[in-house]
């Protein structure tokens, strides 16, 4: 099985790149589209702001790669808010694969942000939960997110309730980091990658 | 739930861990790789390493544990020590680091931690702020100190905990040196000035004794996460028990088993 991580101008790709390690599932690191075509699995990781990320994939192309991919795509972090339509961060026109606006969480007493931390999840409806226990914590870190939504198929509550998990067709995402969620991340990670 | 953090922290020499640790069931007690890998089996949420080596040879040495660490420790984990440039904490993150503490530099130059923010992001820049409850010419002031808490400067601890948020800090790393070592309890008062006033969250640090001094920290302390190093090390308190007690009382807690 071919297994590709999209490279491009986003973070903290390293901890992804163990964690498959840490499965013993190979993988390229790449942005070229061929290899990113002929993938079983891709894999859209990432830590970053919107405007800056979705400009560099307008730039090279990506922007339109993605959304026409075939095989399952998994989007994490701000890989998920770019796979939805619009982002509040900075007003980004994002790729639109999923129907939904990222929105900011709003200022409450007592709700600080970013939302860091384990936080439970919860109304699973993925193959990507399978096995995941219920309410199991995941490591968020993020001050954006989609609301819940049609294709919301794992929510979180903070402040608001909003999408975790995400999935249409061959489209899967998350909003945590399955790369440093303990057992949890990576018993989904293992079942993304078992699709 | 948004859940309360139990942190760990590891202090690091040459690539060894440098407190004595007891745990039978290690190895090498001394491997700081080995030690994080059985926190976060334990149910740690997060840990962090803090390089106290001054050499230029034991920066790789600490470069190389922060990679290990990565590889093998599947919850975040945040480094610190001697960190002053934006290509400190770009090798630091290359290695693998999900957050870069930044102490003495911050207070040297603040102008760091917005440059730090804008490059790589708040979410992973943590500013430590050691502070000291001592005499000043308007009494007593809690005030910040750097050079590992030994020596004072002119900036007042509580102002400086909203300037660093401002300058784009994603967390602060709240030390008491007056409650360090002391095992009597972390320093509430301060902790809820500085926790109850900001929009990012402060981890507390110093004075952990028992697993009250927990429950009291994330309730009268408001604090997000509680760190901690000897009394883990030791096993004065184990973090099952910790988080299994701390959860019984009521408190949003990770129960991992």
């Amino acid at each position: 099985m071919k297994t590709v991580i999209i490279k491009y101008n986003a973070g903290n790709v390293q901890s992804v790149m163990y964690a498959l390690d840490r499965i013993g599932a190979g993988y390229i690191y790449t942005d070229d589209v061929e290899e990113i075509r002929s993938a079983d699995k891709v894999i859209f990781p990432g830590v970053g702001e919107a405007s800056t990320t979705m400009n560099y994939l307008r730039k090279v192309g990506l922007d339109k790669v993605i959304p026409s991919l075939k095989q399952p795509v998994f989007g994490t972090c701000i890989g998920m808010q770019l796979m939805c339509r619009f982002s509040e961060e900075n007003n980004t026109e994002c790729m639109g694969i999923f129907d939904v606006d990222v929105k900011r969480f709003p200022a409450e007493a007592g709700m600080k942000v970013p939302h860091m931390g384990w936080n439970n999840i919860s109304n699973y409806a993925s193959p990507l939960t399978y096995g995941v226990p219920d309410n199991a914590y995941v490591y968020f870190v993020h001050s954006f997110a989609p609301p819940v939504c049609d294709y919301t198929v794992a929510s979180c509550q903070y402040a608001t309730s909003f999408s975790a998990m995400l999935h249409r067709d061959n489209f899967y995402a998350a909003q945590f980091h399955c790369e440093i969620s303990g057992d949890v991340g990576q018993q989904i990670m293992e079942n993304f990658l078992k699709i | 739930m948004l859940t309360k953090r139990i942190i760990p922290c590891l202090d690091v020499k040459d690539g060894r861990t440098v407190k004595g640790v007891n745990f039978v069931n290690l190895r090498d007690a001394g491997d700081a790789v080995e030690l994080g890998a059985l926190y976060a089996a334990q149910g740690a949420d997060e840990l962090v390493y803090l390089d106290i080596t001054a050499t230029i040879d034991g920066r790789s040495t600490f470069i190389d544990l922060v990679r290990r660490v990565a590889q093998t420790v599947n919850i975040p984990f945040t480094v610190g020590g001697g960190i002053s440039s934006i290509a400190d904490v770009s090798a630091l993150l290359h290695a693998g680091a999900d957050k870069v503490s930044i102490n003495s530099a911050a207070v040297r130059n603040p102008d760091l931690i917005n440059e730090l923010s804008l490059e790589f992001g708040s979410q992973c820049i943590v500013v430590a702020i050691d502070t000291r409850y001592i005499a000043t010419e308007q009494g007593h002031e809690h005030v910040v100190h750097t050079h590992g808490g030994r020596k004072a400067t002119e900036i007042r601890t509580i102002p400086w905990a909203k300037e660093v948020e401002e300058r784009g800090a994603g967390e602060i790393l709240l030390t008491s040196m007056d409650t360090d070592g002391t095992k009597a309890g972390f320093a509430l008062e301060l902790t809820s000035a500085i926790s109850g006033n900001a929009n990012i969250p402060v981890i507390a640090s110093g004075g952990a004794g028992n697993m009250e001094h927990f429950y009291d920290v994330f309730t009268a302390g408001k604090a997000d996460a509680g760190l901690a190093a000897s009394i883990f090390h030791f096993r004065e308190i184990d973090i099952p028990d910790l988080k299994g007690y701390l959860n019984e009382k009521g408190l949003p807690i990770r129960m991992t088993r």
